[in-house]
């Protein structure tokens, strides 16, 4: 068969699936970019062309810049601590130990929960009224009085957070956990025997196996961090005086709430853009690790 | 990414549409409610039941969301080539939706017997520019609910009749060493906090706004705000306010929290059920306060209306089933979680029967209903008010900086 012909085929064969892209993901993307350069409504007109106004008007907005701070901030420490929090959950399950196999399913629970039902099981554990949270610190004497976590914009953002990684870790824990799988017995028995203590041995012979599949997991979560919405949605809807403000609620105010569709497709490719960026970065280093595997 | 949003509801409809089509042969319509304080979710499936079984020949299918929901769901719908036939609007939002053009101006299947029966205040709910949009059906404002008991307990013999006299009751309730923090609101970053708000721009004598512009940041408004962040700080307020919504209020009310209380009419018969409320037999219920030189009262126009899209295929049914929401006859069945739009409704003993305290402060407040602003930027300005309310009681400006912001933010 010539090579021309095994060319046609493939093309051929994907020919469906690639209509189906264009169609879901291509096109309503070049909308996006279309409608981002108009002052379009949601509903009703279908806009005038503004130019580059509603990008530099966004980029000299305050809200923008705060809820872009907020995004970033939730991103970095919810996603270290679901790493920190998944590799040792992924250690300690690896472990020989009776009952493993019920807690390595368990384990899943958290990231197997609907996000919406996860935020709202955290809004009842930390209810001022009669919240779980209050009530446990208060009992063992660390807290005088119940808070309001969702109500102050000292501890919202953290609220929510912790409510992330919780749901989250499960994700990064598996991952590592199936690298774990790969380490030769051999090799850290032999570390062992010449002395290496727990950390040098996670260091310097676990580590390195686990390096590739985290990368893929820190990608993965960032990228989710950095789109959330749902979460903050239920919890906070960006308040309390939006200190929870994310940039995926800023885009939803802007395009559904006050329905200019216009301003919120810049914003939404906004953010796109920097999780483009990111990914590309990612991209980078993990051709970079595998090369030098 | 709102396209593709637009192009998988518009085939979600379009899909449901086709099965439904196969099925049956009826008129089949889909209204949007909510499940929040008014009529609930039980009532509104029973009052539909009883209209589809008089109608056989139209079904309804209804979906219910949280209020803070309910606007951009019918927005997105209508966006993305309709969905739903009759939907719930609040007051605010006429303005905005006739200029988008997604209610039906129903001005002339108006009736001369609603004409005349209907309270003449009920229908600036379902109004902009002379034209009416819809049928009111929820008829509301935030009543002061207290607790007869906590006040016998602190000698208190009346409630309040201004603002300043309920903060001077709930001081002897907090200093008696009743209750530590005695009043309860609803002042989460959401449109209730701007109802709350509301009640007490109407109390001070404020306004929205003058001749289009943002007028709140000055008088009775900034007055308003002055008053939240005094009630706040002086610790007679339940701190957790700030995070509450209606519906949390009530749980607080309802196990002997709270001795004052701002909520809707549904509070009155809920905390007054034995079966899920500490306080009932105890529940008072009277109109807002005034304040002195003033006014008597204060109320917010809480109200709301159905109303038709102008994408819906059977605009004849959907009218048949908002009369029949509307009708006297299902309202005067269901006035235990929301009172009934017709006049005569108030003096029929049968809805009085058992709240007719609630009845007695109806009749004063619905007369002295407060509008919020009539705008179609209504959800930019309500959004740039939320901030100015909670960045104020947090502390994080003051109360004039904070309506100042918001007045430039407002999009007016």
């Amino acid at each position: 068969m010539s090579s021309s012909w095994i060319n046609t085929r493939a093309w051929l064969l994907m020919l469906p699936l690639l209509i189906v892209m264009v169609a879901v993901i291509g096109w309503p993307l070049i909308d996006t970019v279309r409608l981002s350069f108009t002052d379009a409504k949601l509903v009703g007109t279908s806009g005038n062309f503004v130019g580059f106004d509603n990008y530099l008007k966004m980029l000299s907005n305050s809200g923008f810049q705060r809820a872009f701070l907020t995004t970033t901030w939730f991103a970095v420490i919810s996603v270290t601590a679901e790493m920190v929090v998944g590799v040792a959950a992924a250690l300690l399950l690896n472990q020989q130990f009776y009952g493993r196999t019920v807690l390595r399913a368990l384990m899943i629970l958290p990231w197997a929960l609907p996000t919406v039902v996860n935020a709202t099981l955290w809004r009842l554990i930390y209810n001022p009224e009669y919240g779980a949270l209050n009530a446990a610190l208060t009992q063992i004497g660390l807290l005088d009085a119940y808070r309001s976590w969702l109500g102050e914009p000292g501890t919202a953002l953290a609220a929510l957070i912790l409510a992330d990684t919780w749901k989250n870790f499960p994700l990064v824990a598996l991952i590592a956990l199936a690298a774990l799988q790969a380490v030769p017995r051999d090799i850290t028995s032999a570390a062992m025997v010449d002395g290496a203590g727990a950390w040098s041995r996670f260091r310097f012979v676990i580590l390195p196996y686990l390096a590739g599949p985290l990368m893929v997991a820190l990608v993965l979560r960032t990228i989710e961090a950095f789109k959330v919405f749902d979460i903050i949605w239920v919890m906070t809807r960006g308040g309390p005086a939006n200190s929870t403000r994310t940039l995926s609620i800023l885009v939803y105010q802007e395009a559904f709430s006050f329905q200019r569709a216009g301003s919120g497709a810049s914003l939404a490719l906004m953010v796109t853009l920097m999780v483009t960026v990111l990914a590309a970065i990612y991209a980078t280093v993990i051709r970079k690790t595998a090369g030098a595997n | 990414m709102l396209k593709s949003i637009k192009t998988a509801l518009l085939g979600a409809t379009l899909f449901s549409a086709a099965l439904s089509g196969v099925a049956h042969a009826e008129t089949k319509l889909n209204a949007l409610f909510m499940a929040q304080a008014a009529y609930s979710e039980a009532d509104v499936r029973a009052m539909t039941d009883a209209f589809t079984k008089a109608n056989p020949d139209i079904s309804v299918n209804i979906e219910f969301v949280p209020y803070e929901g309910l606007h951009d769901k019918t927005v997105l719908a209508q966006g993305s080539g309709g969905g739903y036939d009759v939907v719930l609007f609040d007051v605010i939002w006429p303005a905005e939706y006739a200029t988008n053009n997604v209610l039906v101006d129903i001005s002339d299947r108006i009736t001369p017997a609603m004409k005349e029966g209907v309270l003449p205040g009920a229908w600036t709910t379902v109004e902009y520019e002379g034209k009416r949009y819809g049928l009111p059906w929820i008829l509301d404002t935030k009543y002061l609910f207290y607790n007869k008991e906590i006040l016998e307990k602190a000698g208190i013999a009346n409630p309040p009749k201004t603002w300043a006299e309920l903060a001077d009751q709930a001081k002897i309730i907090k200093e008696k060493g009743v209750l530590d923090t005695p009043i309860a609101w609803s002042w989460s970053q959401a449109e209730a906090a701007i109802c709350d708000y509301t009640t007490l721009v109407s109390a001070f004598g404020g306004d929205f706004l003058k001749d289009g512009k943002p007028a709140f940041q000055t008088g009775g408004g900034l007055d308003a705000l002055n008053y939240m962040v005094t009630s706040y700080s002086s610790g007679l307020t339940n701190p957790n306010s700030k995070e509450f919504l209606e519906e949390d209020v009530r749980r607080v009310f309802q196990n002997g929290e709270a001795a004052f209380a701002l909520n809707w009419t549904y509070m009155y018969n809920m905390a007054n059920d034995p079966k899920e409320s500490k306080v009932a037999g105890k529940v008072g219920v009277v109109p807002a306060p005034g304040v002195e030189g003033k006014s008597e009262v204060s109320a917010v126009n809480g109200s709301m209306g159905l109303g038709i899209t102008t994408t819906s295929k059977h605009q004849d049914e959907a009218w048949k089933y908002i009369e029949f929401m509307t009708s006297q006859a299902t309202q005067n069945a269901y006035a235990k979680l929301s009172l009934p739009i017709w006049t005569s409704s108030y003096d029929d003993p049968a809805v009085s029967a058992g709240q007719e305290d609630m009845i007695a402060a109806a009749k004063v407040a619905l007369a002295a209903m407060y509008p919020r602003p009539t705008t179609p930027k209504y959800q930019e300005l309500s959004t740039a008010l939320q901030l100015a309310v909670q960045e104020a009681i947090l502390g994080q400006s003051k109360p004039e900086d904070a309506l100042n912001t918001a007045a430039e933010n407002s999009g007016l």
